[in-house]
């Protein structure tokens, strides 16, 4: 086969490599903020963080506003100490907001969800929420639920 | 007789273990010298343009068609497990991570060593067996410069960009499936596929286990072809050795590659 030919047929398939990859980056994993520069952290201390994952996104009314990126255990007061990346576009959030625990859909996949206080100071980058709340644990819900219902039997 | 046929089988087992390590030397020394060794031919870039050509483009068929029908089968799977919670939606993140993570670059691999390596094999072979190998030494070409360092290039080079292009289709065959076919909403098809894919951690992994397969399955192959008896039944064994390594070879370093990106140690 001419040299020409085979060079345009190796052309077209390196390209065609590129676009894929391209394509891999852009509509499969959806590239768009990245986790430096145009974002900053936020901790919150959770008494029970239950199933809440590394990643997990980070919601405000309902909109993605950024995503969990660390989840250890602090030391002193015993809490899950969540990290998180939030877009620097919201960087207009009270000191007082509170992060909840919120489940969505039925697979039970666990979500930050921040609702706005009523503070003039606003948290800057490395800020911690003090206003959290746990993750609602069922196990827990069932064993007062029975626990109440023995209390009432007995008297 | 029983004490001696019990230490000619320890000096068998001494003996293949020898020859095992003796055929890693050897296929080591030949990698280096091929691919680093001083001498270079003037027209090397239209031969790697060749090989690339009968490597990569020649393999593009079976790659896209394999790719397709994966992406159409692991959607409806998928589909009939995930339906059955009412989570239909994630059936486009389980297509897209599986085959990212792992069924783009194993099954590529695989393809690969049948398609192409087990042809690189026959034909470097063949090449032995008619003693064109010796021929290009008596005029002054390595051979190892101007047969097995172009084949080596084009499989390294090619091997990532059809895992790429196999991902892809892919996972346009699942939604072809997912979303044309059994009406799986489309938005929430790709906007859950982009919220779990990670760039870096999936799909930039994918590509790192394509590399190290492209780099030892054309390793195997080449080396196969170079080391084999140059008679029609060595030619014949080596390239059914080189599917069956290679193969092998994807497989294992799959778990390993996959413990050490995924696992938690």
């Amino acid at each position: 086969m001419q040299i020409r030919t085979l060079e345009i047929g190796v052309g077209l398939f390196l390209l065609a490599g590129l676009l894929a990859l391209l394509l891999l980056a852009l509509r499969v994993s959806g590239l768009s903020y990245g986790a430096n520069g145009d974002s900053y952290k936020l901790y919150a201390h959770f008494d029970n963080i239950a199933g809440l994952t590394v990643r997990a996104k980070v919601t405000m009314a309902g909109v993605t506003i950024g995503k969990v990126t660390a989840i250890d255990l602090d030391r002193d007061s015993y809490t899950g100490r969540v990290t998180m990346e939030v877009e620097q576009r919201v960087d207009n959030l009270p000191t007082d907001s509170t992060a909840s625990i919120l489940t969505a859909g039925l697979l039970g996949e666990k979500y930050i969800g921040i609702s706005v206080g009523g503070d003039e100071e606003l948290l800057k980058d490395g800020g911690t929420i003090r206003d959290t709340q746990s993750a609602l644990v069922l196990e827990d819900l069932i064993g007062k639920f029975l626990l109440n219902t023995v209390n009432k039997e007995s008297k | 007789m029983r004490k001696t046929s019990v230490l000619e089988r320890i000096r068998l087992l001494g003996r293949s273990g020898l020859d095992v390590l003796e055929a890693l030397g050897r296929s080591t020394l030949f990698l280096i010298h091929a691919l680093f060794g001083r001498t270079g031919t003037r027209n090397g870039f239209q031969l790697l343009v060749k090989q690339l050509y009968a490597v990569g483009v020649l393999s593009l068929p079976i790659i896209v068609v394999s790719g397709v029908f994966i992406g159409m089968v692991l959607a409806l799977q998928g589909y009939n497990i995930l339906v059955d919670y009412g989570s239909e939606q994630a059936v486009g993140q389980m297509v897209a991570l599986t085959l990212l993570r792992e069924l783009g670059p194993v099954v590529t691999g695989l393809l690969f060593a049948g398609r192409a390596g087990s042809a690189l094999t026959a034909e470097i072979g063949n090449m032995k067996s008619t003693e064109q190998l010796s021929s290009l030494e008596m005029i002054g070409v390595d051979p190892l410069k101007y047969i097995v360092a172009p084949r080596l290039w084009a499989g390294f080079i090619s091997m990532p960009l059809l895992a790429i292009i196999f991902s892809v289709v892919g996972i346009w065959g699942g939604a072809m499936v997912a979303v044309d076919w059994l009406g799986v909403y489309e938005g929430s098809f790709w906007s859950n596929m982009q919220n779990s894919v990670q760039f870096t951690e999936d799909v930039l992994n994918g590509v790192i286990k394509s590399v190290v397969f492209a780099f030892v399955v054309t390793w195997i192959a080449v080396f196969q072809g170079y080391d084999c008896e140059p008679t029609s039944e060595g030619i014949s064994r080596a390239t059914t050795k080189t599917v069956v390594y290679a193969s092998l070879a994807v497989l294992g370093l799959d778990f390993i590659l996959t413990a050490l990106m995924f696992g938690d140690f």
